[in-house]
């Protein structure tokens, strides 16, 4: 490749790492289509560590500074902010390579926070930045290169013209900025696809150079549109090199203490994995009939949890076909190493037709999403769908769950052959499903484009445009807050309701997965006992977001006696992964928390999204919306495919179904659900500190030390007396 | 008859905790089995524990996933 403009540059002195900060963020300036290019060094407050920590709480409190309450997702104040965290980069504990970007979202119209492994931000770290504040537009097509290594941040006209897609760039940009081919794992890149140039489903590829295979790695900070934002901004990619990394760059207090910690979970992986999750040669696909046998498979839309076909998409199937014996970790030193690719797998359509390439995954999310939820039960067809979504950069999550909702209402006849464009998109088309994807890449296909805006639009455009029914649409529609649901069916759980539909952001399992714990172990009998799951899990969850650590080794791998040694909710927690977690914080900072501490350190944030939600626009009651098909069936052939089931659900609810048609049954088994939802979400406010309405109190934001005056002023203008639970 | 998390389950001569999983098609791998209150010690012993008549189990699966 030729050598790329210089259209800015500025030189630092990069800050080392001490007790897992640099205390400097980085602040580039795209103008406004006007080649002003600016760059900044801003300084970290003890006030931003102590209440915001690192990671999403350093994005979401920047975001905050940067925005204004009418900002929109392609204004040029809207920034993507990159942070790890304070044990981001550590290589001793499996895990802890993960930074979270933080936006606001063409999807969602609020906050989004994404997580992605992959080197760059432990990278940025060690270049002397907790974090990267990406603002404004760029007048041309632009790559943004930290060189940590020379203390040097440039604004480079791109020259890359002919494929925009993620690997190409991602190949090309390891190649361009390395000295060689020793040099090219000193890079990570982050880049989109060209799909997201028009699509809201644009996901944010971070990448890490596999020496072995020779080849650059993606792995997906996939949710929200980051790669939307990336792409509206002008920039075709953000590059970082750094060639110094030890076990001990992030500065640590104890590193001794790390060492010990990392030896005794790589022991454990090493001892059980294999009777366990088998992550280490299947990843997360190793769920796929499982949540087969229990009912939870999002098979045709959700509809059913089950299909005849699972030994066809079996975790066995996707064993044989992921290149075993390969260390497969997305950052040093994580021996659990579930980042699985595919041995050179050829393509059988599209622009890349023919050539043979490495496919990143798939994990369980984009088996299900890409397979059983579209109807299609082949590995090679959902092999090649990851790899495309991956280079077009679409979000395969919200990819899989649009598209079944588009086959539902294409087989409801809710939209026609003539709406498609042509195209047949049946459950289980898997040449016209494939067009798709493709269409929707290439951005010139009118039904595509509507399609990847995103669920929520398209049940508006659908029913303007070609007249489909919008009640109907609403009933199957598996979206929240304007983002599509991953890939569990929770309509059997009370509890999981609440991990999808009272998140912060829409129905991803980011926050809680309940399923197991609600309705199959029967742990949270009352209204009471589930509230109290979804205030701890989504704040231990959270807390993740804020160190730049991985949630995999936290649970899918357990200590030999953690299911004997503790009992009901507390073994789910896996207390002594927990402890683990408690001592790595304390050994890189050098503080002394335990472990209550952590759910003090995380519902800070959680409020504070919370109420920059509220700022802008959204964050009440009414954005915390559930589609009936989330909590029951919604046509017969559903009721139909358990109908003993369903009966006796109808039986628990103190309704005889003996008489009644199924349409009857359905009618009252989802007026009484939404009965137990309205139940369930005033009980979960209740314990988070909010109001009926959905908004945080002024007395928990004060007992949170998070009433700054603008939070309060905001507050005061939305609390009601007649909201209050008082 | 036998009870496993509240449900009831016909009981039979020679039953295992593993043959309790298959029925209730328990796949998941990261459970703890507790039988009237005491833990089977080894997952690798669901196929030799014997299920004796009467008793309450409580299969507990964990979580997992990203």
């Amino acid at each position: 490749m030729e050598k790329m403009k210089t259209l800015a540059e500025w030189k630092y002195t990069p800050a080392v790492s001490r007790l897992g900060y640099t205390r400097e963020t980085l602040y580039v300036g795209l103008g406004n289509r006007d080649g002003d290019y600016r760059f900044e060094k801003r300084p970290v407050s003890d006030e931003m560590i102590d209440k915001f920590i690192g990671g999403r709480g350093f994005g979401l409190r920047l975001l905050w500074d940067a925005v204004k309450p009418e900002t929109k997702w392609n204004d040029p104040e809207n920034e993507i902010v990159i942070s790890g965290g304070p044990i981001c980069g550590i290589t001793q504990y499996p895990g802890a390579g993960k930074c979270y970007s933080v936006f606001l979202s063409p999807l969602t119209e609020q906050t989004y926070n994404s997580n992605a492994g992959g080197y760059f931000a432990p990278f940025l770290k060690f270049s002397g930045f907790d974090a990267f504040e990406l603002q404004g537009k760029a007048d041309r097509e632009v790559i943004v290169f930290v060189d940590g290594d020379n203390g040097t941040v440039q604004v480079l006209e791109s020259n890359i013209t002919e494929d925009k897609n993620a690997y190409a760039v991602t190949e090309c940009l390891h190649e361009y900025f390395a000295n060689d081919e020793k040099d090219r794992k000193n890079i990570s890149v982050v880049s989109s696809g060209q799909a997201a140039a028009h699509s809201f489903w644009g996901c944010m590829n971070f990448s890490f150079y596999d020496p072995r295979r020779k080849v650059a790695r993606l792995k997906q900070a996939g949710r929200g549109g980051g790669g939307t934002v990336l792409r509206d901004k002008g920039v075709l990619a953000l590059v970082v090199k750094m060639s110094h990394v030890t076990g001990t760059s992030v500065g640590p207090a104890n590193p001794d203490a790390l060492s010990k910690l990392g030896g005794k979970l790589h022991k454990e992986i090493r001892d059980f994995d294999d009777v366990q999750c088998q992550m280490r040669t299947i990843g997360t696909a190793h769920l796929n009939e499982i949540m087969n046998d229990y009912d939870l498979l999002p098979v045709h839309n959700y509809k059913f949890g089950r299909h005849d076909d699972i030994g066809n998409i079996h975790s066995t199937e996707y064993k044989k076909r992921f290149a075993q014996g390969m260390p497969d970790g997305c950052w040093y030193g994580c021996s659990l190493s579930c980042a699985k690719a595919t041995p050179p797998f050829k393509l059988t359509t599209g622009p890349w037709k023919g050539r043979e390439v490495i496919v990143d995954g798939p994990e369980y999310e984009t088996a299900a999403g890409l397979g059983s939820n579209v109807g299609i039960f082949d590995p090679e067809w959902t092999i090649e769908a990851n790899f495309y979504a991956d280079h077009y950069g679409i979000d395969t999550i919200s990819l899989g769950t649009g598209t079944a909702f588009v086959c539902e209402c294409y087989e409801l006849g809710l939209i026609n052959r003539e709406n498609t464009g042509g195209l047949e998109l049946k459950f289980g088309n898997k040449s016209d499903l494939m067009e798709l994807i493709h269409r929707i890449a290439a951005g010139t296909d009118e039904f595509a484009r509507i399609v990847s805006l995103g669920t929520r639009k398209m049940k508006k455009i659908f029913s303007e445009k070609y007249g489909a029914d919008r009640k109907t649409m609403e009933d199957i529609a598996m979206e929240g807050q304007g983002l599509e649901a991953s890939e569990y069916r929770c309509q059997e759980s009370i509890a999981q309701w609440g991990g999808y539909f009272l998140t912060l952001k829409g129905p991803q399992h980011d926050e809680a997965w309940l399923i197991f714990m609600d309705m199959v172990n029967k742990q949270l009998p009352t209204y009471e006992d589930k509230a109290e799951a979804l205030f701890y899990f989504p704040n231990f969850r959270l807390w993740f977001s804020l160190v730049g650590l991985c949630k995999l080794p936290w649970n899918d791998i357990e200590p030999e006696d953690n299911h004997t040694k503790y009992k009901g909710i507390e073994a789910a927690k896996v207390p002594e992964h927990v402890q683990n977690y408690v001592e790595i914080y304390n050994a890189v900072t050098g503080k002394n928390v335990v472990k209550e501490d952590l759910i003090a350190m995380s519902e800070k944030v959680y409020n504070f999204e919370r109420i920059f939600n509220l700022r802008m626009g959204k964050g009440k009651r009414a954005d915390h919306n559930c589609p009936n098909r989330g909590l029951g069936p919604v046509f017969e052939d559903e009721w139909n495919a358990r109908p003993e089931y369903f009966d006796g659900k109808l039986k628990e609810a103190g309704i005889e179904p003996g008489g009644l048609s199924v349409r009857e049954k359905i009618a009252r088994l989802q007026t009484h659900r939404r009965g137990q939802w309205e139940q369930l979400v005033d009980k979960v406010y209740a314990r988070r500190g909010w109001n009926r309405n959905g908004i945080p109190t002024l007395e928990t934001v004060r007992r949170l030390g998070i009433d700054y005056p603008d939070v309060v002023e905001l507050l005061e203008k939305n609390l009601k007396p007649e909201d209050s639970f008082a | 008859m036998i009870k496993v998390n509240g449900d009831e389950l016909d009981w039979r001569e020679g039953m295992t905790v593993q043959d309790v999983l298959d029925e209730k098609k328990f796949s998941f791998p990261l459970v703890s089995v507790w039988i009237n209150g005491e833990p089977v010690q080894r997952r690798g012993e669901y196929a030799i524990t014997p299920v004796p008549d009467g008793v309450e189990i409580e299969v507990i699966h964990m979580m997992s996933g990203g």
